[in-house]
């Protein structure tokens, strides 16, 4: 027999010329190694098919023209993320990442170790050479204490810029990988150990095992500035010291975690509301309307928003409804931003309400001067409203508060306000769609429906009363 | 002739790094001495000795540089 590389494309496409055959590394480059274990192991567990391979940003970015397999290249420090996103879509396919230490030691670092904590199921590769190799050398988090490099010519200082980030070590005190592993392939020895945890670490991902990590310290000679042979007797000589090697946990005879599986649900099951069956149409004849409900958190301007656009959905309206809030629960300034359309509504936002409900005085004086010319600002009567209107706008005080409070539900000031447009006639639907909807925005306490209801019908009467329609 | 394993270098794919030579148990690998069509001086057996080990293929990281012939196992 023929002992040569299997996993590995015939030819690496990328070279024109002689030497089609050969890869873009260094001399001497400890990836060319790693690139032989994991095309091997692939081959020899018969998973290249199925696979894929998510390359990194670095010297090892061209690894899709070597490995046989499907690939998927991340953006600097993102082949977890990458890897995790797959896993996810394609949950039966043995899916392998590969990252240097400048990529996942620095920028991708948070990347790999929430993937790690969740026990993303793929295997990561992760190659340590104790700087940024492909742009010349720098240091990187893994750099050793007083190594030169071209960013710390004096040595890597760590009061200034921290000590070596050992990576095995930090992933070994998470619950969820099923392997971890440090190798090196300075030597015949280590490359044989290597082999095996590479072997193990893709056997474990083709059975769908869960997270398996091996990190292989990997010589570069070209930043070591020293002749192969000698930067592999020196690497292991650094490197072993700070980064010993060895397995650290191994769980794979152990069976894989299976996710809770999650129950089908209907959008009413979820929500409590929702109006299944129900078509939206296109009606360019039908006026798009904006309503601006506002007051501070706790008011209920949120909901008098959602009953509003409810009663939109069930007559097949588009609608949009957008809410603002600060980060109080309760107490704070809230708003929402209702539109109502014939046809699809670009953005939810709104500068210019056809309605602005103002339940307190701060945002009566922060919407005020927004509402377009001919619509209509229906306030709480009992705040001061001694502040300018613009012109062409008709401007309402309405007692809100004392109809609720008159009709024993005080915190329904703003069913008051659902009331008092519908009577007006500033909502366009027929009254009954409304009503559900309230009836619907309560159906969690239904023994509040009733009082809101009457609180709907007073403010309706209020404004017949008053002839406040339009 | 005896059928006896050997190291097969591929002159254009190798990067003479010297890899192979450290390591070779037998010490039946050397520099050739010569340059390639890329400018690498390239590793080359000394035609005796070789135990078909791969150890040389394992260190080598090159993927196509470097294989052995081993005539012991099933012919290939
Ligand atoms: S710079 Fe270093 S890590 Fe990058 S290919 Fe060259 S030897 Fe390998
Ligand atoms: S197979 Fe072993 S003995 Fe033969 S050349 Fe390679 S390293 Fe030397
Ligand atoms: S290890 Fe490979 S690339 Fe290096 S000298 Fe030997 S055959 Fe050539």
């Amino acid at each position: 027999m023929i002992k040569r590389s299997t996993g590995l494309y015939e030819n690496f496409t990328r070279k024109e010329g002689t030497a089609t055959r050969a890869t873009h590394y260094c001399a001497g480059c400890g990836h060319g190694i790693i690139t032989k274990l994991i095309g091997e192991a692939m081959a020899e567990l018969d998973m290249q098919n199925d696979s894929v391979f998510v390359g990194p940003v670095g010297c090892a970015t061209f690894c899709y023209y070597y490995f046989d397999c499907g690939h998927i290249s991340a953006p600097h420090g993102r082949a977890s993320a990458v890897a995790t996103g797959i896993s996810r879509v394609l949950p039966d396919k043995p899916i392998i990442a590969y990252q240097g230490d400048g990529d996942l030691g620095a920028i991708g670092f948070n990347n790999a170790f929430q993937a790690a904590n969740r026990g993303d199921n793929f295997a990561l590769f992760f190659v340590n050479n104790a700087l940024y190799a492909m742009t010349g050398g720098q240091m990187a988090p893994t750099t050793l204490p007083g190594q030169r490099t071209t960013t710390t010519p004096f040595g890597r200082d760590i009061v200034k810029t921290g000590y070596p980030l050992k990576v095995c070590e930090v992933f070994e005190t998470l619950e969820a990988p099923v392997f971890i592993e440090r190798v090196s392939v300075a030597d015949t020895k280590r490359i044989m150990q290597a082999k095996k945890a590479i072997k193990k670490a893709l056997k474990i991902q083709k059975e769908k095992k869960g997270f398996a990590f091996v990190e292989i310290l990997s010589p570069c000679p070209n930043n070591m500035r020293d002749d192969p042979v000698k930067a592999a007797e020196a690497f292991t000589e650094i490197m072993e010291k700070t980064y010993p090697l060895g397995n650290f946990r191994d769980r794979s005879e152990k069976p894989a975690p299976t996710p809770e599986s999650v129950p089908r649900r209907t959008e009413r099951e979820l929500t409590g509301g929702g109006r299944e069956g129900i078509t939206t149409k296109n009606d360019p004849s039908f006026r798009e309307r904006k309503f601006k409900f506002s007051g501070f958190g706790g008011q209920g301007i949120l909901s008098l928003g959602l009953v509003v656009a409810e009663a939109a959905v069930s007559e097949g309206r588009y609608v949009s409804w957008m809410p603002s809030y600060g980060p109080e629960q309760r107490g704070g300034s809230a708003s929402c931003s209702v539109i109502v359309g014939g046809k699809e509504i670009g953005s939810p936002t709104i500068d210019d309400p056809d309605v602005l409900v103002a339940m307190n005085q701060p945002s009566l004086e922060r919407f005020a001067s927004s509402v377009k010319e001919g619509g209509v600002i229906l306030f709480e009567s009992s705040i001061r409203s001694d502040i300018g209107f613009p012109a062409g706008v008709k401007a309402i005080p309405f007692p809100a508060s004392s109809i609720a409070n008159e009709n024993g539900v005080p915190k329904a000031g703003n069913t008051a306000f659902l009331g008092a447009m519908a009577g007006m006639g500033l909502l366009p639907f027929k009254e009954k769609d409304i009503t559900d909807a309230l009836a619907e925005s309560l159906s969690a306490r239904p023994q509040l429906i009733e009082p809101n209801m009457k609180v709907f019908e007073a403010a309706k009467k209020w404004v017949s009363d008053k002839e406040h329609s339009i | 002739m005896e059928d006896k394993p050997y190291p097969i270098i591929s002159e254009d794919e190798c990067k003479g790094c010297g890899r192979c030579i450290a390591a070779c148990p037998k010490k039946v690998l050397r520099s050739s001495g010569s340059v390639n069509n890329r400018g690498y001086i390239y590793a080359k057996y000394s035609g005796e000795g070789c135990t078909g080990c791969f150890i040389c293929y394992y260190n080598c990281p090159e993927p196509y540089a470097v294989e052995v012939y081993r005539p012991d196992s099933e012919a290939d």
